[in-house]
């Protein structure tokens, strides 16, 4: 078994987790607060990708990204980046494909907590940014690890996108989902099997270890 | 420290359980005094605490702590909570989950306060003994006085406390209210409560404002707003309620809770009729027959 397409994935997976949760945190923040009309607007774009086919998404990614495309010119004159069938591509497309795996826990995480707690810490001097830091993200423990390991997990998942914009190349864009896809097409089972088990077990044992901590270490109590 | 009156002048469109209703309330807090805020729930007295904190900025008004403007719609001013500082203690006390009893309280100090400020309070709530814990390990009561501690951690002017008493226990909540009238003419402090507990008006309030449905429909001294006023020869009354009440050959022998002890005295039995326990009453001498005086 070659091990290359599933550290591929998990490097995908570490970076877009990475990535994302920096972004989906002011935009979580700003959704779980803001009284601004449009707000539903950008939560319904939010979740697009839930809903959306995976190949519709990786579809128009692919025109978008494509050098004779207004963005995807742009990107490679700007930054020297060639988004389609390469590996910054890849982290790109699952960025946007697993935005609402990060967004909507932290967001729900957020207006879970009373609005007391944010109202007591304005009144004693502090800003919101301070209160952010020091009061909503440390009760929101829970959420932020429900966000991680979903977004983590369903970019390991992925398929359909990957397949679109990354072109199954070896060795660049070739995560582990797309090696047993390739293995069952050439009748490899044995390969596949291997692939696939592997994938199996590591999600679970994340999952796993996930949801233990948050049952034992951030059980969220609060005063009756 | 400076004469600083709490003046408020406020129209404010309410969401009550019985339909929308306009807030309208005009209010003078003296420098010093302390304020008790009593009507039903749901008149919108959360609501005014909030407004002068700073929390909800009402339709139009202007609020004005001593020579600061706080709020003024027309001027379009509106200082925001941070600003404003006043001590808040929340119905539902706030505390935040993920800290200690201790690192609550200084949580609230100011940059460069002094944190021996905080072992001070917690020794005044007397709460040193649980400083390390969390707030769901306390009792209703102790977060409570977490969450009193915490409000006047950074020395504020002026505190708003939402029926901060309730849960306490009768001889807690005497020591408490003894700890509030302590602060309040220590730091002179402008102190607006609300509260449902008669006994705690009489104790506390120099002033007592009762709001019905967005409006002030009484405000007073305690005695101007639940007695009667009498002669002046009447005196003043002793305030009290009923525990037990026994009518026998046209005399009635009442028990009652007066200051905090029971106290057994004799009355005209039509003058008892109303004294079920439980009731709120004032009581007088006048020359030689005591006159009781229920309060509704």
């Amino acid at each position: 078994m070659n091990t290359e397409p599933l550290f591929l994935t998990f490097k995908l997976a570490s970076l877009t987790t990475l990535i994302l949760f920096g972004l989906a945190l002011p935009l979580a923040y700003w959704l779980a607060y803001s009284k601004f009309r449009g707000k539903v607007l950008v939560e319904a774009i939010v979740g697009m990708p839930l809903v959306l086919p995976p190949s519709v998404l990786g579809f128009y990614l692919l025109l978008a990204f494509s050098p004779n495309h207004f963005f995807g010119n742009w990107i490679e004159e700007v930054f020297g980046l060639r988004l389609v069938f390469s590996f910054p591509g890849l982290v790109v497309a699952s960025v946007i494909y697993s935005l609402p795996f990060m967004v909507y826990p932290l967001q729900a995480g957020l207006q879970a907590l009373p609005a007391s707690l944010r109202e007591a810490s304005y009144t004693m001097g502090k800003s919101a940014w301070t209160t952010f830091l020091k009061v909503l993200l440390p009760n929101a423990k829970s959420a932020i690890l429900t966000a991680l390991v979903l977004t983590f997990a369903h970019t390991v998942g992925e398929f359909g996108v990957v397949l679109m914009i990354g072109g199954n190349i070896p060795g660049v864009t070739r995560v582990a989902s797309l090696a047993i896809y390739n293995e069952v097409e050439a009748l490899n089972y044995p390969t596949a099997n291997q692939y696939a088990l592997v994938l199996f077990v590591i999600t679970f044992a994340i999952l796993l270890l996930v949801y233990s901590i948050n049952n034992h270490l951030f059980r969220v109590r609060r005063p009756a | 420290m400076s004469d600083a009156p709490l003046e408020l002048q406020l129209r404010h469109d309410l969401r009550t359980a019985a339909g929308p209703v306009t807030m309208e309330v005009a209010l003078r807090l003296e420098s010093g005094s302390i304020t008790a805020l009593t009507g039903p729930s749901g008149v919108g007295k959360t609501t005014l605490l909030r407004i002068i904190a700073g929390l909800v900025k009402p339709q139009s008004g202007r609020i004005a702590f001593g020579r600061e403007v706080w709020l003024d719609t027309e001027q379009k001013i509106f200082q925001k909570p941070q600003l404003r500082q006043a001590g808040l203690v929340f119905q539902d006390y706030a505390l935040f989950p993920h800290l200690s009893v201790e690192q609550n309280v200084a949580f609230a100090l100011k940059k460069g306060q002094d944190p021996g400020r905080v072992d001070e309070l917690l020794r005044e709530v007397e709460l040193t003994q649980l400083a390390d814990r969390r707030p769901h390990q306390l009792s209703g009561g102790q977060q409570q006085r977490v969450a009193l501690a915490r409000a006047l951690a950074s020395r504020p002017r002026l505190l708003l406390l939402d029926e901060p008493l309730s849960a306490l226990d009768r001889s807690m909540r005497q020591r408490l209210q003894d700890y509030l009238l302590e602060i309040q003419q220590r730091y002179q402090l402008t102190i607006l409560l609300v509260t449902h507990d008669l006994g705690e008006i009489f104790r506390l309030a120099d002033q007592v404002v009762e709001m019905e449905t967005g409006k002030i429909k009484r405000q007073g001294t305690p005695e101007q707003v639940f007695a009667k006023v009498h002669s002046l020869a009447d005196g003043p009354g002793l305030y009290g309620e009923v525990v037990s009440c026994k009518i026998e050959n046209g005399q009635a022998t009442v028990q009652a809770l007066i200051a905090q002890k029971i106290h057994k005295f004799r009355l005209p039995a039509d003058q008892a009729a109303d004294l079920v326990p439980g009731r709120s009453f004032l009581l007088r001498y006048s020359v030689d027959t005591p006159v009781v005086e229920v309060i509704r």
